[in-house]
């Protein structure tokens, strides 16, 4: 029983990395229908510029500040410089433009920083916590809870809020959208902006965990954007949810079947789920109320 | 200051104040007063870790040779290309250094994947080729024309089931990296543990870039009887191994690592989790721990000075290995007193007593690698810092 809560919580801790990158992809795809594989950039920025401005001296809080702001001003410059003069080209472009940014991010951030793996100390210290026999990182509780509050924040702003009714409404319909006066740019530049947040968050909690390099983006993109397709793209609850299986598949695949096919053994199940449901599990059909 | 030493002087800081420049500088001595030699290393991308020490090493040691007024008479020219990890470009570089830069000798091949794909264009060229790739192929089976200098993956293995055994150790778990080097070394580990009376019990593996080893280690736990783990690996994953094992309170079984992780970064990344941990390493990682009368302790200290000094960045293993062949094939050179290739070829292989970063190279025509356990040391982690251990704990 100890072995299963151990896979549970560690299967948790890296679902939330992953269901915050799917966050990320669904809320630039709500907004402008772009696939952002820069998604995997904003985690690493946060790691990079919190590591490096926490190394210069600045107080930790600080620096994760700093790191998140970072993050926002290259996802807005993202748009503004790359996708928004490619206003009207077709899907494929704009994903190939968004690989082209990361290759391109992932050049710069070697420049500026180095090739060298880095760590964050933890926020709340090393000692493990003991729960059902199972040994948890307390970093690990900022992961899930940081995770949480995001979902809460990001739910509470889009619901709630004019803006983020704003970015609903430019989601389902941008034309109508611009119609009833809403600025469809600066909507789409918020929503950059806004998941470069939440991959500048993700990156500061969980540098502590996972270590980061100027090419720790990759993965993350690609298991954030395998976490969205599972849960739905396009839709935040699929998103959490996605990400969070994903991590738990890993981790009792690693545990109970076998180490060696643990990513396979998850993009397995990925492809199972897209060919009974290819919307993912919670994707909306698409069918359209006129 | 008589004349003549105002002249040295004068050279000697045009040497040191114009070290970019160099290229340039020799580039424009004619063929006769230079010696070509030839580099292709993967400066940039994943493995851009080996390369850019290496690259760096290079630079400063010609410098230094071409200063000290070179060898055989000539000045070296470097020519060194960057293939980024990637096989193929090796491959290219490498027919370019013959057929275009018609280089005499190479250093170079930062990965065994680049090092392999470049063997058959020196071998049929008949330039002598030293890599400074680790896996054990790249001079088994021996090839005429092909040396290298790194420590291979089955030595480690070799070094570090010695430790077991003196320990009295035989029940053991294997963590492997699916890396190109953890999938080799855990290969090499298999082969060689029955040699040792070490068996493997439990065996699980980890992506390169995976941030979490606890379900892995978790199993390893539940094992019964495991007596000590070993971590073949490098880059972040051990690191991240090392941690998930204080976490889960595995401490008190020993934890193994390999010399993929012999740098300082390791520590760091590892914190006070590492504490305990051993693993083999070249002398160069404990240079200034080194008793005075080890024979290699003046080479590693001043390569370990003059690295840090000019590069201004902490010294790894890696850099060791371009300094080894370099030194390697000038030394070569000037006993043969020339820098015909293959008179340069046949002085590499008598070799004698060498003494490297990565140990004291004894060459062969059976033995192209010339270094034996005694290269490696052991060492374990102590007060964040390596210490030595002495022989026979």
């Amino acid at each position: 029983m100890a072995e299963f809560f151990q896979f549970l919580v560690s299967g948790l801790t890296v679902g939330a990395v992953y269901a915050l990158v799917a966050l990320g992809f669904t809320l630039i795809y709500n907004a402008s229908d772009v696939v952002n594989f820069a998604q995997g950039e904003f985690v690493m920025l946060g790691g990079m510029v919190t590591v490096f401005a926490h190394a210069a001296g600045v107080p930790l809080p600080l620096a994760a500040l700093l790191a998140i702001a970072v993050a926002v001003v290259v996802g807005i410059g993202l748009y503004w410089l790359a996708i928004a003069p490619a206003r009207g080209a077709s899907a494929v472009s704009l994903i190939i433009i968004t690989i082209g940014a990361s290759i391109f991010l992932r050049g710069v951030a070697q420049v500026v920083f180095d090739k060298q793996f880095h760590k964050l100390p933890s926020f709340s210290g090393d000692t493990p916590v003991q729960m059902m026999g199972a040994a948890v990182q307390p970093q690990s509780f900022w992961v899930i809870g940081g995770a949480a509050v995001v979902v809460l924040l990001l739910y509470v702003f889009l619901e709630r809020t004019l803006v983020g009714k704003a970015v609903l409404a430019t989601s389902a319909n941008k034309l109508a959208a611009k119609l009833v006066g809403i600025n469809t740019a600066t909507i789409m530049a918020l929503a950059f902006g806004g998941s470069a947040a939440i991959g500048g968050i993700a990156g500061v909690l969980i540098t502590p965990i996972t270590l980061t390099s100027y090419d720790v983006g990759t993965l993350l993109a690609l298991k954030g954007f395998a976490a969205a397709m599972l849960g739905g793209m396009g839709n935040p609850l699929g998103a959490l949810a996605g990400g969070l299986l994903l991590g738990l598949l890993e981790a009792f695949g690693a545990g109970y079947v076998s180490s060696t096919y643990k990513d396979a053994f998850a993009f397995i199940v990925i492809l199972a789920v897209l060919f009974v449901a290819p919307q993912g599990l919670f994707g909306r059909r698409a069918v359209e109320r006129v | 200051m008589s004349r003549q030493s105002q002249f040295k002087n004068l050279f000697m800081a045009a040497a040191v104040a114009l070290p970019a420049s160099i290229m340039s500088f020799t580039g424009t001595a004619s063929a006769q007063q230079t010696v070509k030699i030839g580099s292709v290393l993967s400066v940039t991308g994943p493995a851009s870790f080996l390369g850019e020490p290496e690259d760096k090493t290079l630079r400063m040691y010609v410098d230094k040779i071409n200063a000290a007024g070179g060898v055989a008479g000539k000045k070296i020219e470097l020519v060194i290309y960057d293939d980024g990890g990637d096989a193929n470009k090796a491959r290219t570089f490498a027919t370019r250094l013959v057929e275009d830069d018609k280089v005499v000798a190479m250093v170079g091949g930062s990965t065994t994947g680049t090092t392999m794909a470049m063997i058959p264009v020196f071998e049929e060229a008949q330039v002598p080729f030293i890599s400074l790739a680790g896996a054990i192929e790249v001079v088994e089976p021996v090839r005429k024309f092909v040396f290298k200098t790194p420590h291979t993956d089955k030595m480690a293995c070799e070094k570090i089931f010695e430790n077991l055994k003196q320990r009295s150790f035989t029940k053991i778990a294997m963590i492997s990296g699916t890396d190109g080097f953890g999938a080799s070394m855990r290969a090499q580990c298999v082969k060689v543990a029955p040699t040792y009376g070490v068996q493997i019990v439990a065996e699980e593996t980890y992506g390169p870039r995976d941030s979490d080893m606890t379900a892995q280690l978790t199993k390893i736990k539940a094992a019964p009887g495991i007596q000590a783990v070993v971590n073949p690996g490098f880059g972040q994953g051990p690191a991240i191994v090392t941690r998930n094992y204080a976490q889960l309170g595995m401490s008190s079984t020993p934890l193994y690592q390999s010399h993929g992780v012999a740098s300082k970064s390791f520590i760091e990344l590892a914190g006070p989790a590492a504490e305990g941990v051993r693993l083999p390493a070249a002398a160069l990682l404990v240079g200034d721990k080194l008793p005075d009368n080890d024979p290699q302790k003046k080479v590693v200290v001043d390569y370990k000075s003059t690295f840090e000094a000019t590069a201004k960045q902490p010294v790894s293993t890696f850099g060791g290995h371009a300094y080894d062949g370099l030194f390697i094939m000038v030394e070569a050179m000037k006993r043969a007193n020339s820098t015909d290739a293959k008179k340069v070829r046949d002085e590499i292989e008598k070799t004698k007593g060498f003494v490297g970063t990565g140990g004291i190279v004894t060459m062969s025509p059976t033995d192209h690698l010339g270094l034996d356990l005694s290269a490696f040391r052991m060492l374990e982690v102590k007060g964040g810092d390596w210490t030595l251990l002495p022989p026979g704990t």
